[in-house]
């Protein structure tokens, strides 16, 4: 999972990651390939002409390379402008040498502007293509959502619970302890940083913990069905997908009801994906407002943003029931 | 002062815990006034059914509960001859909150405290009545059910079953399939609280959309002829006024 790897958009990208030396090496050849066929007649002079262009540029790229690996922690812990500027810096001077000690030997292959040019050009198209990608990737650019989502945790479910701790404490001392336990649980993974993929059994086992609070409040009216024998534990999902969803699930489907309502949980592994499938009792009549959609634009948004399209978050409402469909691709944990 | 006679409180909520949370506040209270628990009840239509005989004269009453919220039970509960003071109860909510402030209305923050509860006990005889109107601002959504004291019992009618107001000259009178009831309040009240359900066929005639079969031309004691609203399961006609006609094009049902 490379989510993480250079996710802050304005700064350099580390330049020891393999995943990103392989991304200049591609995209270089790339341009050297397209050069060459701009200068060919045909396909012959096109192979020529990108083996005299690769003899050229490859020393360049590759002792830069070699240059940006060693100089990585310096140049991080430079600002970004003068990074780039001490980058320029570099790869200047990297090709003036290898001009001097090893192409200037070769051919007659023109003057060292024309080399500087050319690098100057690689090295732009470079920094702002990692740039761009940093932004594209970037978590920073959802994290305001993403804290929304965490501060979305309703006021009114905290408050609730600690008044029913409150109400056991006097009859049943030690339950009063297990829930007290489970919503410390839950608050630690809801104010932890929850940018990695955790495994689905932690996110389960989570809901659990909330559920078993809910339970506390709305007894019997709150039935909930578990269908995860073929459930993948080992899958990795973001966190906090499960637990929000089935948090609605309470707030809209069950507590406006005086009759007990299931929630029915369904996770399986179908193939490379999992399949989780997730239903409330919904009455459209005495709908309450607000909370629900957010929650799900921000879980869409995390889906996209760790598995891009091989994700999907879908909703149907019925006359009598809420569902949300997720499909993820099916990716392991490693074993530990 | 007035004799001090017991507290008798009544317990609203929809949460056992809640409840439990507090019982257990208020007998710690009765150590240091009279009071006495009058009763529990898991929501507001058993709460009102409740009331008469418990001879509660305070209710803890929670905000958010299903089908009828206090705010609306707190209302219903004002068409008795003697309505008990409410304390309201609530886990969160700032918006409505601020407005409790501003009407001077009694309410407790939950989890609530021993110190809080005590204070507003031994205050509820100085607060003065919760006022209809003060509560109809606090509770933006329309109410589930209208309400009319029956012999000293709070009978409710579900809004849903009611199918046409009819203003008389001092009450309206409100027809289900079955009864029909009087209730004081005004039509032009009725009709901003339950618009889109309701339409207004005559200058004193609300009638519900889903009840209609269809219209119909009669003919006047004058010899004109108007339109008349043929209802279902009720036989009695209702006048279109002339200038309430747009309405039968609208609805589109002619018989």
């Amino acid at each position: 999972m490379s989510i993480n790897q250079n996710a802050n958009a304005g700064a350099l990208p580390n330049f020891r990651n393999l995943g990103i030396l392989l991304r200049i090496l591609v995209i270089v050849s790339g341009m050297c390939l397209a050069a060459a066929l701009v200068n060919a007649a045909g396909p012959r002079a096109w192979v020529e002409q990108l083996i005299d262009l690769s003899a050229q540029v490859q020393p360049i790229l590759l002792a830069s390379l070699l240059v940006l690996a060693v100089a990585n922690t310096w140049l991080h812990r430079m600002r970004y402008p003068y990074a780039i500027a001490v980058l320029i810096a570099i790869e200047l001077a990297v090709t003036s040498v290898v001009y001097w000690f090893g192409l200037g030997a070769f051919r007659g292959v023109g003057v060292l502007g024309r080399y500087w040019v050319f690098t100057l050009l690689v090295t732009c198209v470079l920094v702002g293509y990692f740039d761009l990608r940093g932004r594209a990737l970037s978590p920073a650019l959802s994290e305001a959502r993403l804290q929304a989502l965490q501060a979305r945790i309703r006021p009114h479910f905290l408050f609730n619970s600690i008044n029913a701790v409150l109400s056991l404490i006097r009859q049943d001392p030690r339950r009063a302890e297990h829930v007290l336990e489970d919503l410390s649980d839950l608050f630690r993974v809801l104010m932890a940083d929850n940018r990695q993929l955790g495994p689905i059994a932690g996110e389960i086992e989570l809901t659990k913990q909330y559920l078993r609070i809910e339970q506390l409040r709305l007894g019997e009216r709150l039935q909930v069905e578990w269908d995860i024998t073929d459930a993948p534990s080992d899958a990795l999902i973001p966190p906090l997908v499960l637990q929000p969803l089935v948090e609605n699930a309470v707030y809209h489907g069950i507590e406006p009801r005086s009759d007990p309502g299931v929630i029915s949980i369904r996770i399986h592994r179908d193939r490379d994906q999992v399949q989780i499938l997730l239903c409330n009792p919904y009455r459209q009549e005495g709908e309450r407002h607000g909370g629900n959609r957010m929650a799900l634009a921000n879980i869409r948004e995390r889906l996209a943003l760790h598995f891009d399209a091989e994700a999907s978050i879908r909703t149907t409402v019925t006359a009598d029931s809420y569902r949300v469909h997720i499909v993820l691709p099916y990716l392991k944990a490693p074993a530990r | 002062m007035t004799a001090k006679l017991p507290l008798r409180v009544l317990i609203v909520d929809d949460e056992a815990p809640a409840r439990n949370r507090v019982r257990d506040l208020l007998s710690d209270c009765a150590l240091k006034m009279p009071l006495e628990i009058a009763g529990e009840a898991q929501n507001g239509k058993r709460a009102l059914a409740m009331l008469p005989e418990c001879e509660a004269n305070v209710v803890l009453l929670d905000i958010r509960m299903p089908e009828m919220d206090g705010l609306e039970v707190a209302q219903h509960l004002q068409t008795l001859d003697a309505p008990p003071a409410v304390i309201f109860t609530t886990a969160y909510d700032a918006y409505a909150l601020k407005a409790f402030e501003v009407h001077a209305v009694d309410y407790l923050l939950k989890p609530i405290r021993l110190g809080r509860l005590f204070e507003a006990l031994s205050h509820v005889r100085a607060v003065t009545p919760l006022r209809v109107d003060v509560l109809r601002k606090l509770k933006r959504e329309a109410r589930t059910h209208l309400s009319v004291n029956e012999r000293g019992r709070i009978h409710l009618i579900p809004v849903a079953e009611i199918a046409f107001f009819k203003a008389e000259v001092k009450y309206v009178t409100v027809r289900t399939a079955e009864r029909e009831f009087l209730t004081e309040e005004s039509l032009a009240r009725l009709e901003q609280e339950f618009l889109g359900r309701f339409v207004r066929v005559h200058r004193n005639c609300l009638v519900a959309r889903e009840a209609i079969e269809g219209f119909e031309r009669a003919t006047g004691d004058d010899g004109d002829g108007h339109w008349v609203v043929v209802m279902k399961n009720i036989a009695e006609k209702l006048a279109v006024s002339r200038r309430q006609q747009q309405i039968v094009r609208e609805l589109g049902k002619l018989l």
